[in-house]
């Protein structure tokens, strides 16, 4: 087997048995990432970085040095995370050239564990997007194809360039951020893993904010052990994030015990939208009988604010957004257009730093903060963020972890949805209530649609319960047996 | 004293709040360990958050948590066990964030009241509306280039704590009894150095004018006043530009105004407020602050004796006046002081030499009583040498002049300049002797009847003596010879 | 609530964004649009809802007062468009 088809558990065992080095598994990983460049996964690529760190990871196992968990593992990391000395421009212009002299207590924590970083993927602009259309550095284009000629596919956003280039095996795992279904929705998209924790599970620090009370790192991989060993990685508690919990982190992958004997599955019937394929329905109705066949009992619930949580996202996203983008102002760092004065060098910069979507939020966040709207708009909206998570809070008295489908479609073509906000919007719909909860959730490849692309269920929990959430996504894994390939076509 | 202000058509009342910007004293900012040390090189206190570098989170500080709630506490006011921070969003270079962590519906300290003292005597109670938390900005150079603005961020960050008042105050007076109040008790608690200098005290004055029982008149709000004769001479100039306008039949306009120290008149500083919806919303960076009752009981045991307590103890211990005690309590310092010079000595002589002797030398250099050149222990020494009569009064006054300028002890000088007052009944009657044989005329005027002489003959022998010759006994010795 | 021109060019303004006067029209309708979409919230009955501004429902330790960070000039300039004298700089300010 291709090193590269390798998961994180099983180059783990290579590495652990002597069969390879870091070094050539890292090699591998380059070469793809080479040979499929046109992609555009990623934006940075640092092979000398990523040569020398699987050295001394080599070295380390040499030595008999004390291992991490992701040893000699390498790994792309979104371009949103903060890497010293690396660009981080969130695929941003207004970022142009920024290279942080920090870096992410994420991205630290991989480092620190033994991974090795091959470079920086593509993302929506500021992880605003379902579709990675919004880069400044331009569309990443799925692996995955609706046939043979089929159009060229958007691998969903915003982690986009991670989700294709774990599915393209270009890299065992990549880092995500997910803020309404940011890792969620691609992992269902390009056919991967992708694994949303608890909101204060990982550190914000370092990590460019979207929406504060909603962003939250996590793990892109091919299987749901991976994203176990992955997320163990990069979760901590971190003093220098105030929303940081400080809870000790559980073994995620012994948490995979392949029995859900008992456990109560919910499935809220609200999880259905106009104009829906009747094959997501079909793939979320054969989720729960494998489920139920695995002997766990299934509960139909109810989640009532569901179909408002996608409006109240809106609402919420752009207006923290709006603050935290008021930074990029061309005095400190990134872009700076000049201007006759300081209010048109501020306007100039902020004109050409940012795209037509990243602007369209900005607008909309000043607009439901400024006076005479903020009740209206913001103030409502977290009312209605309260009653969603009352929802799911009600639904823990009877259901151990909520099923759902990940996404009401599978992938579209590039262009497709750009000039109907609303429409791309909608790619969320089923990853936002949890996000506005807090909630851990995982999307699972389960199925392939009529035309070959690969379909995701998400597996919600609750708070701090990743371990039940990975359980159910481990043995739903084992029941769907996707083995679909992007590559070789092989299904 | 009436407070109205007399204008062509009648009299005004002038209603103003103020809300003063007190600089905590803390290591470390607000929300990260950066210093707050004042006139650093620039920038070179700045950390990657007070730079508001993308990804950067802000961790509260539990000093100024600490700081707040005890100046709340001294301020009498009420500390709100929940408060929240807030995002105040606008636009400047010196803002790096894009917006000001502060807190808006929900600050950490509520409402509470002042009481302040008056020249006349009249006591007026000021209403507190909040203390709230939040960081100060940097600082814009516009003078260093002729095109360019030049930010340091070094103040960035640090925390402030922003006291506003009730529009309870009648007169530029009252609000200038008001900010010393303030700006003493922080000082009293160590939680604002008061420096105002040093931009650790500013305040914002909101002005308006009525007819007396009228309903109140629009405002006006004018910026950062950094000294107290400013806070007086802007109220004052704003008040007068007001009513001059009403008098004319305008009207006022709701507005921020600048005071033009130069000038001496406040101007419009309209251009910018146009521009301004601050779209407060809570920070999502920052939990809410919830403190336990238990917290606080233990801010209130760290808190000294306040200055109105003091001045109370004063009062009652000491048997001074009221008005000699508020001067003596206004500084911790100077009470400090006060009360080490008075400890088992004459209360109120320690009083006269403390606001008379020593304020008098110390204002007139600018010299805080902290580095004052006499210490408390030497203005007791040389006290205690006019208690137990080894020096005049008069003499002390000399002494004490030797000591402020050398440095040197009471008794030292005393010694050396052979100071030492002469109590010898002997040696005195000899002088007063002289004086009499060398006077004949006058003596025989004193005689006839004019007794204001004794204080003429009591010159004399006291030049005689050097000024060294117990008074008293000068006094008592000539009213006897010269009767005889 | 609908969104007209001086509207979209009031919070064009606050965001610090151009939005070209011949656009102002498309750009309130975009907005519009969304707006609109999302007032299907006023559906909800939030009568004596707390409004919920975190999910955290735990307390974070606080930074002890030590300096421990800044104290490097350079650091905070290098990624600045322009800078001198240890400044950052800026076109001039005009109150």
């Amino acid at each position: 087997m291709k090193l590269t088809e390798l998961t994180i558990a099983a180059a783990r065992d290579g590495l652990a048995a002597g069969e390879f080095t870091s070094v050539e598994l890292t090699a591998a990983n380059l070469s793809a990432m080479e040979n499929t460049r046109d992609l555009n996964a990623f934006v940075c690529e640092t092979a000398e970085k990523a040569q020398d760190m699987a050295a001394a990871s080599d070295v380390r196992r040499a030595r008999g040095a004390d291992l991490g968990a992701m040893e000699g593992i390498p790994i792309a990391v979104k371009d949103l995370f903060c890497t010293e000395g690396v660009r981080a421009t969130a695929c941003s212009h207004i970022l142009d050239g920024f290279t942080p002299p920090y870096e992410s207590t994420v991205t630290t924590n991989l480092w620190d564990a033994g991974a090795v970083m091959l470079g920086k993927t593509n993302m929506d602009e500021f992880a605003m997007g379902s579709s990675n259309m919004s880069s400044y550095d331009g569309p990443v284009t799925n692996p995955w194809r609706a046939g043979d000629d089929g159009a060229k596919l958007v691998p969903g956003g915003s982690s986009g360039g991670s989700a294709a280039a774990v599915a393209a095996r270009m890299a065992m795992g990549a880092t995500g951020t997910d803020t309404g279904g940011s890792i969620r929705q691609p992992g269902a998209f390009c056919g991967v893993v992708g694994m949303k924790p608890t909101y204060g599970r990982c550190s914000r620090w370092g990590v460019i904010a979207f929406a504060s009370s909603l962003d939250q790192a996590g793990p892109l991989t091919r299987t749901v052990q991976d994203a176990a060993i992955m997320l163990g990685a990069m979760a901590g508690h971190d003093p220098k994030d105030s929303t940081s919990v400080n809870e000790s982190v559980p073994d995620f992958e012994a948490a995979l015990t392949g029995d859900i004997k008992g456990l109560r599955v919910g499935v809220p019937k609200e999880y259905v939208v106009d104009g829906m394929p009747g094959e997501i329905g079909e793939l979320w109705r054969r989720g729960v009988d494998w489920l139920k066949d695995a002997g766990a009992q299934i509960v139909d619930i109810s989640l009532p604010h569901t179909k408002y949580a996608l409006p109240a996202y809106y609402i919420i996203a752009p207006a923290e957004a709006s603050s935290n983008l008021a930074r990029y102002d061309g005095v400190r760092y990134g872009l700076r257009v000049e201007g006759d004065s300081l209010q048109d060098m501020y306007a100039n910069t902020r004109s050409e730093g940012f795209g037509a979507e990243v602007k369209r939020r900005l607008m909309i966040g000043a607009y439901v903060l400024s006076a005479g709207y903020y009740d209206a708009y913001y103030l409502k909206a977290q009312k209605v963020r309260a009653r969603i998570a009352q929802d799911f809070h009600d639904a823990w008295e009877t259901v151990d972890v909520v099923l759902t489908p990940t996404a009401p479609s599978a992938a579209f073509a590039q262009g497709e949805k750009m000039d109907d906000p609303i429409a791309m919007y909608l790619n969320d719909v089923f990853t936002v209530p949890a996000s506005l909860a807090g909630l851990p959730a995982i999307s699972v490849p389960a199925g392939l649609s009529s035309d070959g692309l690969p379909l995701g269920l998400q597996i919600i929990g609750r708070p701090f319960d990743e371990e039940t959430m990975f359980r159910v996504a481990g043995v739903m894994e084992r029941e769907a047996a996707f083995t679909a390939h992007p590559m070789t076509g092989e299904a | 004293m009436s407070k109205l202000l007399k204008g062509r058509t009648g009299d005004w009342e002038i209603v103003i709040g103020l809300e003063i910007h007190a600089q905590s004293i803390t290591k470390a900012k607000l929300f990260s360990g950066a210093s707050t040390a004042f006139g650093a090189e620039p920038n070179t206190q700045v950390s990657l958050v007070d730079a508001a570098m993308p990804g950067m989170l802000p961790v509260l500080n539990e000093e100024s948590v600490r700081q707040a709630v005890r100046s709340g506490l001294a301020l009498n006011s009420k500390i709100n066990l929940h408060s929240v921070f807030a995002r105040k969003n606008y636009f400047y270079p010196d803002l790096p964030q894009g917006y000001q962590i502060s807190q808006f519906e929900s600050p950490i300290v509520g409402e509470g009241e002042l009481e302040i003292d008056l020249a006349d005597g009249e006591v007026v109670t000021v209403g507190i509306e909040r203390l709230h938390l939040e960081q100060d900005a940097g600082k814009s150079l516009h003078d260093q280039h002729p095109t360019k603005t030049y930010i340091d961020l070094n103040r960035s960050g640090i925390t402030l704590m922003e006291i506003v008042s009730k529009p309870d105050m009648r007169s530029s007076e009252e609000a200038v009894e008001y900010a010393t109040k303030v700006r003493s008790i922080l000082r009293y608690i160590d939680t604002c150095d008061g420096n105002m200098q040093e931009g650790s005290l500013r305040c914002d004055a909101n002005v308006s004018v009525r007819r007396p029982g009228e309903a109140l008149g629009t405002r006006c709000e004018i910026k950062n006043l950094n000294s107290f004769r400013y806070l007086r001479q802007a109220i004052d100039h704003e008040a007068v530009r007001q009513v001059e306008i009403l008098e004319d039949g305008g009207k006022i306009a709701q507005e921020t105004r600048l005071y033009d120290t130069a000038k001496g008149e406040t101007r419009s500083m309209r251009s910018k407020e146009e521009a301004h919806d601050y779209r407060y919303f809570p920070d999502p960076d920052l939990l809410p602050i919830d403190l336990s009752e238990e917290f606080v009981a233990r801010m209130k045991a760290t808190l000294p004796e306040l200055p109105d307590a003091r001045k109370e103890r004063f009062v009652t211990a000491y048997a001074l006046s009221p008005y000699d005690a508020s001067v003596l309590v206004s500084e911790r310092d100077t009470a400090d002081y006060f009360e080490t010079v008075a400890a088992g000595r004459d209360s109120k002589l320690a009083a006269n030499w403390v606001i008379s002797d020593l304020f008098g030398r110390l204002n007139k250099l600018t010299i805080p009583v902290s580095a004052s050149p006499v210490s408390a222990e030497a203005l007791g020494e040389l006290i205690d040498l006019i208690s137990d009569q080894t020096i005049s009064g008069r003499i002390a006054k000399d002494v004490f002049s030797e000591m402020f300028e050398s440095g040197e002890g009471a008794k030292a000088i005393v010694e050396k300049k052979g100071l030492r007052q002469v109590t010898d009944e002997g040696a005195i009657r000899g002088q007063v002797q002289s004086v009499i044989d060398d006077n004949p005329d006058k003596v025989a005027d004193y005689r006839g009847g004019n007794d204001k002489l004794v204080g003429w003959f009591m010159g004399q022998v006291m030049k005689a003596s050097q000024g060294k010759a117990n008074p008293g006994m000068v006094n008592k010795l000539l009213r006897e010879m010269l009767s005889a | 609530m609908s969104l007209d021109k001086d509207t979209v060019r009031r919070i064009a303004m606050l965001a610090r964004i151009k939005v070209p006067e011949a656009d102002l029209e498309t750009m309130a309708g975009e907005l519009n649009n969304i707006l609109g979409w999302i007032e299907q919230l006023d559906e909800v009955d939030t009568d004596g809802v707390e409004p919920m501004t975190s999910v955290s429902d735990f307390r974070p330790e606080l930074r002890a007062d030590v300096v421990n960070d800044g104290g490097d000039a350079e650091r905070a300039l290098a990624n600045a468009p322009e800078n001198a004298n240890g400044f950052f700089v800026v076109p001039k300010v005009i109150d």
